[in-house]
């Protein structure tokens, strides 16, 4: 199984926030992340998050791997951006300045690397905060918070359910898998796509359908214990929300607001240094 | 005998009595269907590793795919809904540490569409072994799959980030087609076996 | 005084069945009492639990006939929540009833639920911890604990509410003989603290009874149940000093108080044991010569520098049949990984019939050694039974004639062919697991490894399934290899045992040896036999030699119990 990213507890001032205050910071910064194709923007978002990266005291180790499959997986994006449509910069900004030519319709312009460009900056935005948000936010505390800001209980406790059984889940699936692979089943190899879906169905089976029986019992055991008695519950990992958190979210909003501002005000969502 | 079994079976389906939680199953939001959105987001991460690859060059099956229509034919539109935006994101933010919310919103989308009609799959109570439930299930997944990936996921890519109109309408095909295949596939095995596992009969007996 | 549980000619049936489960129950239970109710797999047990926790019918609907109380109330009237008020259910499932991201949400869950306020909800977890022990614990994870931890966790999450009743479904079908005898000391301490009704519903009545109990249902006092015979036509396993002295034919007298081996009256009983001792044959050894799976000096770990397993050496010969044991996570199942050829061993060798098979695939060694997982649902991917056990062949090319002939048969050994045609999810939890032996024996392996294969079942059908592996060892040559905690097993069943604690292999004796010895017993969580006491009470000089003879001695009555039973229907 891959590691995968997961708290880690640490004293930062950043792990003390309220997982909402970090929810709304995280949310809000995908929202300007994605309105906003001005690169100055960007750019700044881009060296704030790293900011905040450092400041969580996130060790490389803990992000690394996962971090190796999104480059390749940006690369990949870049790449194919400019196969089908080597013209998009020029379309957005307007203009074409051709650097060289490469082969049949396609050239390198200054205009399309340019676009290109915010678009690996827009994943730089996103990247070291989700680490952040995953590796900072304590998951019981999590669901308490959502609750308080007036999320339904419930939805909150099938997050923390989830967050609860992926590790055993994932060990599930291995113990199961090699037991079938031991039957003959395999999953790789050369078989027709057909014959390798059924061997795939084979293992994922026998994982679904006892977390099938899981979800009777987890369910049975919750309502023996009184889950959904009330409209309301209490939550011994609750954090009252601190002078930070309200400081946070108002600063955040306030930099969402003069961001996406700034971006339309002069009537497009693109910077244009071409003009 | 099967074929006996089977008829006795949906026979009997048909008057049965209503069950506390029947009622609430497929429109209310009970224990069972908060559970059944944690541990199938669970479930939806951890298959979020198993990719079956295609003749088709960086094209891969997603079996969490059938796995999220599967929860939606069961538990209703909320927790395939749930369990798509929930398990897409949590998976993408766990496994690639990045969140495209384009291809985020558009599984949400193919989870609810495919539990609207939950209660008329029957697949806990047995009924998902008939033509009939096989079909509108296929259906409903067809038009899903279109709506969330001719739809929905372009139309965000482009909106959100300004992607090239003819790349992210034959990402979508091909999602879209990849999509029902194993939903096709996978997802209509899983309903039918775990509706032969429910079939709650009263006409079981053992035979010498 | 009022009784708390009060069963009137109470009848039950599920739904789906067509007979009910429960028929004609009259049954009370006063305050405070600790009540043990046995009774086999599919008797029913569980039902009653559910009617008492209120599971049944508001979670498992069904026709009801008769009258029921709970703490004085109908749980009809007060529904799910008002029985779970008054009844705190420890489920069988530790794992499934572990809600909470860590120990202390979980045992807070409740309090969360009940709406009471975080500081107050601090002190009394904190109390609660302390009472089940686990307030060292109290940030951890599920997935960090054991199956014991777990299971006071799931204790300390009903008692945080003050119940009236403690319900435990089979509590000791998930633990090893020390942890399980743990379990029921705590329980036991508990009752005496908080004066709470104990309804402990076992099978493993010689471990349940390892403290005081009022009552065992099946309807008498402990003491007159053990001197009469119902037990074991009950197919529930008697302690096994008490079988020991019925051997030797003593008449048990309830005065005596058989309840426990060490507090019991043997003055009558040892001269007689002795006589029998004498007289009793030898175990004959048996001769096994070819080596059929040998380990040299394997190695593994998963962080270099902390190894799972160290040194371990061993060679099992062909037809032996050999139990490995060791408490929970003491590197047991690492080593079946091992040798499946799941994971890859640091250093050392495996050895097959004297081939290295390092270079086999999992597949390939698949076909020669056969793994049944502990959990059928880990292994069971077909809804029907047939096409679950017919899996393995299927996916061999095996001509469908060919097919059809080695599952039925192999349906008949396991008991299962009346179930033929049965989808998987009829069965009971015991009628599964016999249904995963069959997918892997249908292949006929030479090597067959079995993670607990007895777990959470009662001694019939225990007896069944070994009596059936036994049978496949002797006729087939079928070399076995049983992962277990459970003592009676390797006793009875194998005539060696390889002791694993901490990663190094301690001992690898025959089963009487090791349970006979103190210091090896300790360290693998192993509980000495009763018989050992029973030896040493009644001044036997030779105690491990003593447990020898009584399982010769067990085996030979079964035996001859087995061909009187063949030559009746033989004889029809």
């Amino acid at each position: 199984m891959s590691k995968i990213l997961s708290y880690e507890e640490k004293d930062t001032w950043i792990h003390q926030l309220s997982g909402v205050t970090k929810l709304i910071f995280f949310l809000l910064w995908c929202v300007v992340s994605m309105m906003t194709y001005d690169t100055r923007i960007l750019i700044f978002m881009v060296l704030f998050s790293l900011v905040i990266f450092k400041i969580s005291k996130t060790r490389w180790e803990q992000v690394g791997s996962v971090f190796r499959v999104i480059m390749v997986f940006l690369i990949f994006n870049v790449v194919a951006i400019f196969l089908f449509s080597p013209d998009q910069g020029t379309r957005i900004y307007g203009t074409r300045t051709v650097l060289f030519h490469i082969a049949g319709p396609y050239d390198m312009t200054l205009e399309q690397l340019f676009y290109e460009l915010n678009v690996v900056i827009k994943y730089f935005t996103i990247i070291p905060t989700v680490f952040m948000f995953l590796v900072t936010t304590n998951p019981s505390e999590f669901a308490a918070s959502m609750n308080k800001v007036g999320i339904s209980y419930n939805v909150g406790y099938a997050i923390s359910i989830a967050l609860r059984y992926i590790p055993d889940v994932q060990g599930e699936f291995t113990k199961i898998k090699h037991a079938q692979e031991a039957r003959g089943i395999e999953m790789s190899g050369k078989a027709s796509l057909l014959n390798r879906i059924k061997s795939t169905s084979s293992i994922i089976f026998p994982l679904i359908f006892s977390s099938m029986d899981r979800i009777d019992t987890v369910s049975n055991a919750m309502e023996l214990r009184g889950f959904g008695k009330h409209k309301k519950r209490t939550w011994y990992m609750a954090k009252k929300m601190k002078k930070n958190d309200y400081l946070i979210i108002g600063l955040t909003v306030i930099f969402a607001v003069a961001a996406l501002v700034f971006t339309f005000a002069d009537g497009s969502r693109f910077y244009n240094p071409f003009i | 005998m099967e074929n006996c079994n089977r008829a006795a079976l949906t026979g009997s389906m048909k008057h049965r009595m209503p069950r506390r939680n029947e009622g609430k199953m497929k429109s209310k939001f009970g224990i069972k269907e908060v559970v059944a959105i944690g541990i199938g987001t669970a479930l939806f991460v951890a298959l979020t590793e198993i990719q079956i690859p295609t003749p088709i060059p960086n094209t891969y099956l997603q079996p969490r795919m059938a796995l999220m229509a599967f929860l939606a034919a069961v538990f209703g539109p909320i927790v395939g809904g749930l369990v798509g935006l929930l398990g897409h994101a949590l998976g993408d933010a766990m496994f690639y540490g990045s969140v495209w919310w384009s291809w985020v919103v558009p599984d949400g989308v193919v989870g609810l569409v495919i539990g609207l009609f939950a209660a008329k799959y029957a697949v806990k109570e047995g009924g998902f072994t008939n033509t009939k439930a096989i079909t509108l299930f296929n259906v409903m997944q067809v038009i899903a799959n279109a709506a969330a990936w001719i739809l929905v996921a372009p139309i965000l890519d482009i909106v959100i980030y300004a992607e090239p109109v003819n790349k992210v309408f034959i990402q979508g095909i091909g999602a879209f087609i990849g999509n029902i295949l194993i939903i096709g596939i996978l997802g209509t095995l899983l309903c039918v076996g775990y509706s032969k596992i429910g079939a709650k009969s009263s006409s079981l007996s053992k035979e010498d | 005084m009022e009784p708390v549980i009060e069963f009137k000619d109470f009848s039950f049936k599920y739904r789906a069945q067509t007979q009910p489960t429960l028929r004609d129950i009259n049954l009370s239970i006063m305050p405070g009492e600790k009540v043990l109710i046995v009774g086999p797999s599919g008797s029913g047990k569980s039902t009653l639990a559910h009617c008492i926790n209120g599971l049944v019918p508001f979670s498992y609907p069904g026709d009801m006939t008769g009258t029921l109380r709970v703490g004085g109330k109908n749980p009809a009237d007060i529904g799910l929540f008002g029985v779970s008020r008054i009844v705190g259910t420890v489920l069988q499932d530790t794992d499934g009833q572990f809600i909470g991201l860590t120990v202390a949400e979980d045992l807070a869950f409740s309090l969360e639920n009940n709406l009471v306020p975080q500081e107050e909800m601090f002190a009394k977890v904190d109390e609660v911890a302390e009472l089940v022990d686990v307030k060292k614990l109290l940030e951890n994870a599920p997935r960090e604990l054991s199956g014991g931890q777990k299971q006071r966790v799931s204790m300390g999450g009903v008692m945080v509410d003050d119940v009236e009743i403690l319900l435990f479904d089979e509590p000791l079908a998930n633990l090893d003989p020390a942890t399980g005898k743990r379990a029921i000391a705590l329980i036991d301490e508990i009752r005496k603290n908080r004066k709470s009704t104990i309804i402990i519903i076992e099978h493993r009545l010689e471990d349940a009874l390892y403290r005081d109990v009022d009552r065992i249902i099946v309807d008498t006092v402990p003491d007159e149940l053990l001197v009469t015979n119902v037990l074991a036509g009950q197919g529930i396993r008697e302690p096994l000093y008490i079988t020991a002295l019925k051997h030797a034919g003593c008449n048990i007298l309830a005065a005596d108080r058989p309840q426990h081996i060490e507090t019991m009256k043997l003055d009558n009983y040892k001269q007689p044991l002795r006589e029998w001792f004498n007289k009793a044959e030898r175990k004959k050894e048996k001769n096994k010569s070819v080596s059929a799976l040998k380990v040299e000096d394997l190695y593994f770990s998963y962080v270099s520098g902390r190894p799972v397993l160290q040194h371990i050496h061993f060679d099992i010969k062909k037809g032996e049949m050999v139990s490995i044991v060791g408490k929970n996570g003491a590197g047991k199942s690492t080593l079946s990984n091992l040798i499946c050829g799941f994971y890859k061993p640091g250093k050392g060798r495996i050895l097959l019939n004297g081939e290295d098979v390092a270079s086999l695939s999992i597949k390939e060694r698949g076909e020669k050694i056969g793994l049944v997982m502990q959990s059928p649902n880990q292994m069971i991917s077909k809804p029907m039974i047939y096409e679950e056990v017919a899996l393995g062949l299927t996916v061999r090319g095996v001509p469908e004639e060919e097919i059809k002939e080695r599952v039925y048969e192999t349906l008949k050994i396991c008991g299962l062919y009346p179930f033929r045609n049965w989808p998987v999810s009829a069965l009971s939890f015991g009628q599964k697991k016999r249904v995963s032996i069959a997918s892997i024996l249908v292949m006929n392996p030479e090597v067959l490894i079995l993670d607990e294969p007895t777990a959470g079942q009662d001694y019939r059908h225990y007896t069944e399934i070994m009596e059936f592996l036994k049978d496949i060892n002797e006729n087939l040559g079928i070399t076995v290899i049983m992962i277990t905690h459970d003592m009676h097993l390797m006793l009875e069943y194998t005539d060696r045992a390889i002791v694993i604690a901490d990663g190094n292999l301690i001992a690898d004796d025959t089963p009487a040896r090791i349970l006979t010895n103190e210091i090896i017993a300790d360290k693998a969580y192993l509980k000495k036999t009763s018989l050992y006491d029973l030896a040493v009470s009644c001044q036997i000089d030779n105690p491990s030699e003593f447990v020898d003879r009584f399982i010769a001695y067990e085996r030979q009555q079964r035996e001859l119990r087995l061909r009187e039973k063949s030559t009746k229907i033989s004889g029809f």
